[in-house]
């Protein structure tokens, strides 16, 4: 392993078994990435990201390899370590449900560092200060029910950073956007990660929003089929929202066929892993 | 953390939480009020019996420890009085009439107490003098009867009582006032026993004693510990008697058995329906919040921290709604009529709180153990 990543994964599996039905969900998957990257994982519905995600963010074991950030392999970890990891090392943001509801814009933040019991006036200056640089000056003591999409996930987004997370993750978070906000949300999104200097991590299933990302990985079957760390082919990628356009759960011959597809006609090939 | 949680849901959903409260304390209410009742009618029942100086009351054998049935000779009363371990004994008899009140017209019904000024079963006054035996056409009164009949130490006090078929009015000075002092629902007046036998309703009026015929005998012994073999002692010495402790006589009186264990009853259901409304409450609102819990504990929350806010959020709107629930018992009561009777200073009523604050937490526990086992990943639909 390298000590340059922040976040590193080797030959992750991982394996369903339902009443003797065994699905492999992640299939050995590799991946790095380094303080300040900002990553797009992107895949047709069933591809296996949203499990890798709920791996590297602790919620879910791993079957086969490792999973190491910040220099601690998460399999090593007893339950209680690792929501104390989570609480202190990762910033999650999710498709929906994101805030409290009876908490307000600025009492969201700040819950991260009452969390972690970092609770003191600077920590309030400095959610201020995240939420007034996300434009949220005007709606800092608005209930969620008060705000609207883009806004609540503006909020989501400086509580996963407020409390210095090594990891950033997030989940579709464009999902219940339109275009003009998802754009703004991600684009404020890969700014922090780029200045803050953490690894970030987004999963979508809209390639436009990969235009703000520095490496694509794309998963098919639980595996990366493909990493595009070029900034022409990322902006070719994003520059087309075919995903959106694909049936959500077709048959995997069906699913795959227009992805490859898709990046046959618009990339040189690449090769596969990272 | 779980307190900030907590008391943050309650504020911004006040409205939600207080009518919950709302409902508590109905429960409340209804709880403390049956407790205040029970309370009321046992001691309406009991509270010359419970307040007597005395251990141990002898009946007439046979009689199952009723004062209606049992009497008791004056000869009796001399034996049980020489027996060793014995401090003192004083006989009473028990009868009922009615004092009329000022305006002349009204009567009030009373337990008509006639005992040996001195012995056991003479009340202590706080106001005026003690019976005394020298004393003549005298009365002391309960508090109650001198509310009622608005009379102070010193005033007249008429009584009405029926002998043969007449009814015929005495008046009695009343020489002290003693604290509540009811028997049998109806608040009492005490005069020496001879002075009882002469006033108290009877078939024939010319017919009284100096050394009548009473109903029980207070003992008080030397050594209250020994109560029960004093109570065996007794029963073998003098025939056709027997003796219990004061709390047995009062709990074998006509009704109060019954009375006791239906209100009893009444306040287990309402203890039942406030766990299940809590319960009902609590678990609808963790199902609600699902994804809510889902999304702290995905981002670090630990487990005890979502339990304890839910905790402590049930404990707060308990505690809230039974304090809501104890004033508005209180003001109920201000305006209720001095003839129900309510006491809210008994035993049962610190049990019906202490229960009632426990309600909230057994009720609330379903949803506590299903925020528990909320799952992340599937609250929020990953």
């Amino acid at each position: 392993m390298n000590n340059k990543y922040i976040l590193e994964t080797k030959d992750v599996s991982k394996v369903y078994d339902s009443n003797g039905l065994v699905v492999k969900a992640v299939n050995e998957v590799s991946l790095s990435v380094t303080a300040g990257e900002f990553i797009g994982l992107v895949g047709p519905s069933g591809s296996g990201k949203t499990t890798m995600l709920a791996m590297l963010a602790t919620l879910l074991r791993e079957t086969e390899g490792n999973l190491i950030i910040d220099g601690q392999d998460l399999g090593s970890m007893s339950d209680r370590e690792r929501t104390k990891f989570r609480r202190e090392k990762i910033g999650f943001t999710f498709q929906a449900n994101n805030l409290v509801p009876y908490l307000t814009a600025l009492e969201n933040v700040e819950l991260m560092m009452r969390l972690n019991k970092k609770n003191t006036r600077e920590s309030r200056k400095r959610a201020t200060e995240l939420l007034v640089r996300l434009g949220m000056d005007d709606r800092l003591h608005n209930l969620p029910s008060q705000l609207s999409g883009g806004q609540q996930q503006r909020v989501a987004i400086a509580r996963s950073l407020v409390h210095d997370p090594s990891v950033v993750l997030a989940d579709e978070p464009t999902a219940n956007l339109d275009t003009e906000r998802a754009n703004q949300v991600v684009q404020i999104f890969a700014d922090l990660i780029h200045e803050q200097k953490r690894a970030g991590i987004m999963v979508t299933h809209d390639l436009r929003m990969c235009k703000y990302v520095d490496k694509v990985v794309q998963m098919v079957d639980g595996k990366i089929a493909r990493v595009i760390t070029d900034r022409d082919e990322i902006n070719l990628l994003a520059g087309t929202s075919e995903f959106d356009k694909l049936p959500k759960q077709a048959p995997v011959e069906e699913k795959l066929h227009p992805v490859n597809s898709l990046f046959k006609s618009n990339l040189s090939p690449a090769p596969a892993g990272n | 953390m779980s307190i900030y949680l907590s008391l943050k849901e309650i504020w911004r959903n006040k409205g939600r939480f207080f009518l919950f409260s709302m409902v508590i304390a109905l429960i409340a209410v209804l709880v403390l009020f049956t407790a205040g009742l029970g309370e009321g009618l046992a001691s309406a029942n009991k509270e010359y019996l419970e307040k007597l100086d005395a251990d141990l009351l002898v009946f007439q054998g046979g009689t199952n420890y009723s004062t209606i049935e049992s009497r008791l000779d004056y000869q009796k009363v001399k034996r049980i009085q020489r027996l060793d371990g014995l401090e003192d004994a004083g006989p009473i008899g028990f009868s009922n009439l009615k004092v009329v009140l000022p305006d002349g017209l009204e009567t009030l019904d009373i337990s008509f107490v006639g005992v040996n000024p001195g012995e056991p079963g003479s009340p202590p006054v706080f106001d005026g003098q003690s019976l005394s035996s020298r004393q003549a056409k005298v009365i002391v009164v309960d508090q109650r009867i001198a509310e009622q009949a608005q009379v102070n130490v010193g005033d007249m006090l008429t009584i009405k009582s029926t002998q043969g078929t007449d009814d015929k009015f005495f008046d009695l000075r009343v020489v002290g006032i003693t604290d509540g002092r009811q028997y049998f629902f109806q608040p009492s007046a005490f005069v020496s026993l001879p002075n009882w036998d002469r006033y108290r309703p009877k078939a024939d009026a010319g017919e009284y004693s100096s050394r009548p015929i009473t109903n029980t005998i207070a003992v008080r012994l030397e050594n209250p510990a020994a109560m029960t073999a004093m109570s065996a002692y007794i029963e073998n010495s003098i025939v056709d008697v027997e003796v219990t402790d004061i709390r047995t006589a009062y709990e074998s009186a006509p009704g109060y058995a019954a009375q006791q264990n239906t209100l009893n009853t009444m306040k287990g259901f309402t203890f039942l329906i406030g766990v299940l409304v809590i319960g009902g409450f609590f678990q609808i609102q963790t199902l609600q919040k699902v994804p809510q819990i889902g999304m702290l504990k995905a981002v670090g929350t630990p487990d005890q921290i979502v339990a304890g806010a839910s905790i402590l959020q049930i404990i707060f709107v308990t505690v809230f709604g039974v304090f809501l629930g104890g004033l508005a018992t209180f003001g109920l009561t201000l305006g209720m009529p001095s003839s129900v009777p309510i006491i809210f200073t008994g035993t049962s009523v610190i049990v019906a709180v202490v229960s009632l604050l426990l309600i909230g937490p057994i009720g609330g526990m379903v949803s506590i153990r299903l925020a528990l086992k909320v799952e992340p990943l599937t609250a929020l639909g990953m």
